[in-house]
């Protein structure tokens, strides 16, 4: 592209805060900053992916581990866990949120609040009104008979 | 359509006319340029067309039902055509009708334009948002035509898993209604998020768009949660998964929870947009800045988020515990404090305003008085104990015909009436449009007061039949119904005759500030020759009245002031 | 001015823009894939990448449906999912797992190249990314066969066949006698898919002993009468089949959408000005291989 085009897209400033070493294209410091690459697009050091594709294995590998393990009560929230630290690694690097508008950012986590209220409050009634349930008593009723 | 685009007197062609002008409508020509057009403009041309066709399908369907109970017994429907009757009409009221009918037809016409944008960010969802509409709509005729549906429009469970007749063909349409709703949603938000042309900061936006964007949220936040909640219902019908089968140890209360964690939101899809529109209405037609600007915008937001949170009001009866009814009668009460703030801004932007009469301002006048009742009797179904006497009865048909009809009916025929010059480049005849709109207010309070009445007496919802005690009530209501069918179709026509003998429409008929105002009637293809200058959206004193143009211009000794 | 050449052009092999370096600035008529109504690359790239990430957000809303049963009757019906999970295969959830994860790093990978150029490594990256999405979607339809087979329907039509509910005993009886931490995983868990040749060795011992009309002996058939199928045991699989189910509809769309992405890819669309639909298309994968990361332990892991 044109410089010309470049301007037009706004970041002409690129040219001046990067000029220094625009020119050597392989060097990076871990902000992904290549020559010919535009300021919105963030470029994700290799070693990085790599290193978090690295971790996904290792902690796959260990929840399947700890599921031969008898953790009792705890198992859900420790399966749990490492899922959730799973996501965030795929969420934060793979995806770039890392490098992301913090409007994209918050979009997701808003999302995520809505699906917590909506499990959450869910459950709560689920649980609250089941002993309720002359139906589900009766069931148990005749499980308990056989 | 097409008579919109072959109709020479409205491209300018008519003997003695200036020379033909870019418009939107007649920039292309011929069906495809139609069917497959990427302008927002037209896209919201043809959503209107399509909303409003299956709004007469739906009106007739409620006068029929009328009909049927204006004496006790059996007339002519029998009773199980009643219950095909009434849930037809209500699905295809909500989910043809209200929900895209203000934002798919007026927001897409508007919103961009409004925004001082060239078209919303993606034209071609936008296309095909559309076509999911008519699917879906395809759907639920097929759904008519292949046994019917007589679950009501909520799809309880588990009669919608027993009853024979078409609920997988039913759900199925307004799954896909659905995502066309949810690709509306998520098309204005990203526009109003990265289309702002220079100078439209978020607090110059009309307040149109802030209603739209807030309904965008609820759009794409909950329309998928009804989305998984009708596949779960195919699947339960198709094979039998039991998730809400107690007899295969599932909960049908669950899916009452499901669905109405998207309803209660969508009621909100449905209003927000008609507020929207009112807060549009009511500081043109006083002729003042509207007050409260930031309470009203935030109010928008605040009634989309807690929105969610109430949906277990429409659940007091069905089981659930008494600690989640106790709190969401509690939240329900939270939820009307942004409404009232809404309401309360109008009237105070209407106090020493000079208020015109024209008809869109006659709509906005209805507006608060029929949704403020509406409104307020959501109290009255809000509150624990009230709610057990009066859950299914007439009361809760009239409250959310109050709501819907007189709120977000009466805001479409606002938005229609106002816009109507800008979409068309017609003005309509003023005094037989305000008799119209003021006809609607009659036969709407007609039809639907009567309910209250009989509905706190103990009539209940959805019954073919009456005791002969409520016969005055119904009659009554049916009364009103054909007057406020007539008032409807005048009205419609009124505008539609306008489009033949109608005088030309002039940039700016009601001296509004917003940018809309600012291109020709009709709109340019690319909305604004060059882009426009961008101000206060109600510096209502920036344009005055020129006696040459039929219509406002720009008033040369406007000084913008700082503080907006 | 020296921008000319830190922009130097990086565009993909075989693009053939047709500018001269002047006149860029006014409309974008030679800007290829810039929309009209956007002002500029970055705008358009912006608008993509908030509308793909809201429509992430309804995925997640979705599945938080399915998520939200699967949570209510794991709350209400423990027993339930506990019984369940012992006829899934848990080496073959775990080597999905691991094919998504890849599938994930590629499609990262593909992301990187386009942003740089890289036209080559974009395509074979994307390749990659379709073949583990096929051997993805093969594993499903070996474990979706082998369920049907053995009966493993859900609800109303739940009917394990003897063998899955010997193989279901087995894994009970060893799950009680080493239950006990250090228990290496897998060791003992023989699946369901395997039990024909898994008891080989078994079968042959017991070659001369009489087996009855489920084709078990008299050992097997007391151990398959001591499994207590609790009531309704069929709830956990329509869960699980519409949760995989689902999931499996998702990776289909990726499938098609990064078919989509190859095509384009190989016509040279993408630059590192233009690279949007690489990355949207990208977000989506990924979401789709979180919402795996989920499911595996969910359930495939319990106890
Ligand atoms: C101002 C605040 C509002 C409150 C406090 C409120 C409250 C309620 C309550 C408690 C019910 C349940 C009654 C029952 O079934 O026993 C209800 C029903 C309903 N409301 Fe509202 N509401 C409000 C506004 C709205 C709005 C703005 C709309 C739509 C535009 C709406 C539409 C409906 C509908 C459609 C139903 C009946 C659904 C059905 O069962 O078919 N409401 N409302
Ligand atoms: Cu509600």
């Amino acid at each position: 592209m044109t410089a010309a085009t470049m301007d037009h897209t706004g970041h002409g400033h690129d040219g001046h805060s990067h000029g220094g070493h625009g020119h050597d294209s392989h060097v990076h410091d871990g902000h992904g900053h290549y020559p010919g690459v535009p300021s919105y697009s963030h470029i994700m050091p290799l070693w990085i992916l790599f290193a978090v594709f690295a971790s996904l294995i290792a902690l796959t590998a260990l929840t399947v581990a700890l599921s031969g393990v008898a953790l009792g009560t705890a198992e859900i929230f420790v399966s749990m866990g490492i899922a959730t630290i799973k996501a965030l690694l795929v969420a934060v690097y793979f995806m770039h949120m890392r490098h992301d508008k913090p409007l994209n950012v918050l979009i997701c986590t808003f999302s995520l609040v809505f699906v917590a209220l909506f499990i959450g409050l869910l459950v709560f009634d689920s649980m609250e009104y089941y002993p309720n349930i002359a139906a589900r008593t009766y069931v148990e009723m005749l499980d308990k008979a056989k | 359509m097409a008579t919109i685009v072959e109709n020479p007197s409205l491209t300018g062609g008519s003997p003695g006319a200036e020379p033909v002008v870019d418009n939107y409508l007649t920039f292309t020509r011929g069906w495809k340029s139609w069917a497959f057009t990427l302008d927002h403009k037209r896209i919201g041309v043809m959503y209107l067309f399509a909303t409003l066709g299956a709004f007469f399908v739906g009106g007739v369907m409620a006068l029929l039902l009328r009909s049927e109970l204006f004496f006790p017994g059996q007339q002519f429907l029998s009773p199980d055509m009643y219950n095909h009757m009434f849930t037809l009409h209500g699905a295809v009221m909500t989910f043809l009708f209200i929900i895209p009918g203000i934002p798919a037809a007026q927001g897409n016409f508007v919103l961009p334009i409004m925004l001082g944008a060239k078209d919303v960010a993606f034209p071609r969802m936008n296309l095909g948002s559309f076509y999911l509409w008519i699917f879906g709509a395809i759907y639920l005729v097929a759904a008519i035509i292949f046994g019917g549906l007589d679950t009501g429009w909520t799809f309880y469970t588990p009669y919608s898993t027993t009853t024979n007749t078409s609920v997988i063909l039913a759900t199925t349409g307004v799954f896909i209604l659905g995502f066309s709703s949810i690709f509306t949603g998520l098309n204005f938000i990203v526009t109003i998020h990265t289309m702002r042309p220079p100078g439209m900061t978020w607090f110059r936006m009309p307040l149109f768009l802030w209603a739209t964007y807030a309904t965008a949220i609820i759009q794409v936040l909950a329309t998928p949660v009804l989305g998984i909640t009708l596949l779960l219902l195919i699947a339960e019908r198709a094979v039998g998964i039991g998730i809400f089968q107690p007899e295969l140890g599932g909960d049908p209360v669950l899916f009452q929870h499901f669905f109405w964690f998207y309803s209660h939101p969508a009621v909100y899809i449905m209003i927000l947009p008609a507020m929207g529109v009112i807060s549009e209405l009511i500081s043109t037609f006083s002729r003042k800045h509207i007050f409260g600007y930031r309470f009203i915008a935030y109010s928008s937001i605040a009634i989309a988020l807690l929105g969610f949170l109430v949906w277990g009001h429409h659940m007091f009866t069905s089981g659930q515990s008494a600690v989640s009814a106790t709190m969401f009668s509690f939240l329900t009460f939270s939820v009307s404090i942004p409404s009232a703030i809404k309401v309360f801004n109008w009237l105070a932007t209407m106090y020493k305003g000079s208020i015109s009469f024209a008809t869109p301002m006659v709509y906005a006048l209805s507006f608060i008085f029929l949704f403020s009742i509406g409104g307020l009797t959501g109290l009255f179904l809000g509150a624990l104990s009230v709610d057990i006497h009066l859950h299914d009865t007439y009361f809760v048909v009239a409250h959310f015909h109050y709501v819907m009809m007189g709120g977000t009916l009466i805001a479409f025929l606002g938005g229609l009436t106002y816009w109507w010059p800008k979409m068309t480049g017609r003005m309509y005849d003023e005094f037989s449009s305000q008799m119209a709109a003021i006809g609607v207010f009659i036969g709407f309070n007609l039809t639907f007061f009567p309910q209250f009445v009989m509905g706190a007496r103990g009539m209940p919802r959805r019954y073919a039949d009456y005791l002969p005690e409520y016969e005055f009530y119904h009659q009554l209501s049916t009364i009103g119904a054909f007057v406020l069918g007539v008032a409807l179709v005048a009205a419609v026509g009124i505008l539609v005759k306008s489009l033949w003998t109608g005088p030309k429409a002039p940039a700016n008929p009601w001296g509004s500030a917003t940018l809309e105002w600012q291109c020709s009637s009709p709109p340019p293809h690319d909305n604004f020759a060059t882009t426009p200058e961008v101000g206060d959206p109600y510096a209502v004193e920036s344009v005055k009245w020129s006696d040459s143009e039929h219509g406002y211009v720009k008033n040369p000794s406007y000084v913008p002031s700082k503080d907006h | 001015m020296s921008t000319a050449d830190v922009v130097s052009p990086v565009t993909a092999p075989g693009e053939h823009h047709a500018h001269s370096g002047d006149g860029h600035d006014h409309g974008h008529g030679h800007q290829p894939h810039l929309a009209h109504h956007f002002e500029s690359y970055e705008q358009q790239f912006d608008a993509g990448k908030l509308g793909i990430w809201l429509f992430l957000v309804t995925e997640v809303l979705f599945f938080s449906g399915l998520f939200c049963a699967y949570v209510v009757y794991r709350v209400l019906y423990p027993e339930l999912f506990a019984f369940g999970h012992l006829f899934l295969n848990k080496e073959l959830g775990a080597i999905n797992t691991v094919v998504l994860l890849v599938s994930s790093l590629t499609m990262a990978l593909a992301v990187r190249a386009a942003q740089l150029g890289q036209r080559q490594v974009l395509i074979s990256m994307l390749v990659v990314t379709i073949a583990c999405a096929f051997v993805f979607m093969g594993i499903k339809y070996v474990e979706y066969t082998t369920k049907f087979r053995e009966g493993l329907f859900p609800a109303r039509y739940f009917a394990p066949t003897p063998e899955a509910l010997l193989h279901a005993a087995h894994m009970i009886h060893d799950a009680q006698s080493h239950g006990s931490a250090g228990h290496s995983a897998g060791a003992h868990d023989d699946h369901a898919a395997d039990t024909s040749h898994g008891h080989d060795a078994k079968a042959g011992d017991h070659a001369h002993e009489e087996v009855n009309k489920n084709g078990l002996t008299a050992a097997e058939q007391a151990m398959v009468d001591s499994v207590k199928v609790p009531p309704n045991a069929g709830l956990f699989f329509s869960i699980y089949y519409c949760l995989t189910g689902l999931h499996g509809i998702h990776i289909i769309a990726g499938i098609a959408a990064i078919s989509w992405i190859l095509v384009r890819s190989i016509k040279g669309h993408f630059t590192p000005l233009y690279f949007g639909p690489v990355e949207y298309v990208g977000l989506y994968w990924h979401l789709v291989d979180l919402i795996w990361i989920y499911l595996f332990p969910l359930l495939y892991l319990i106890h």
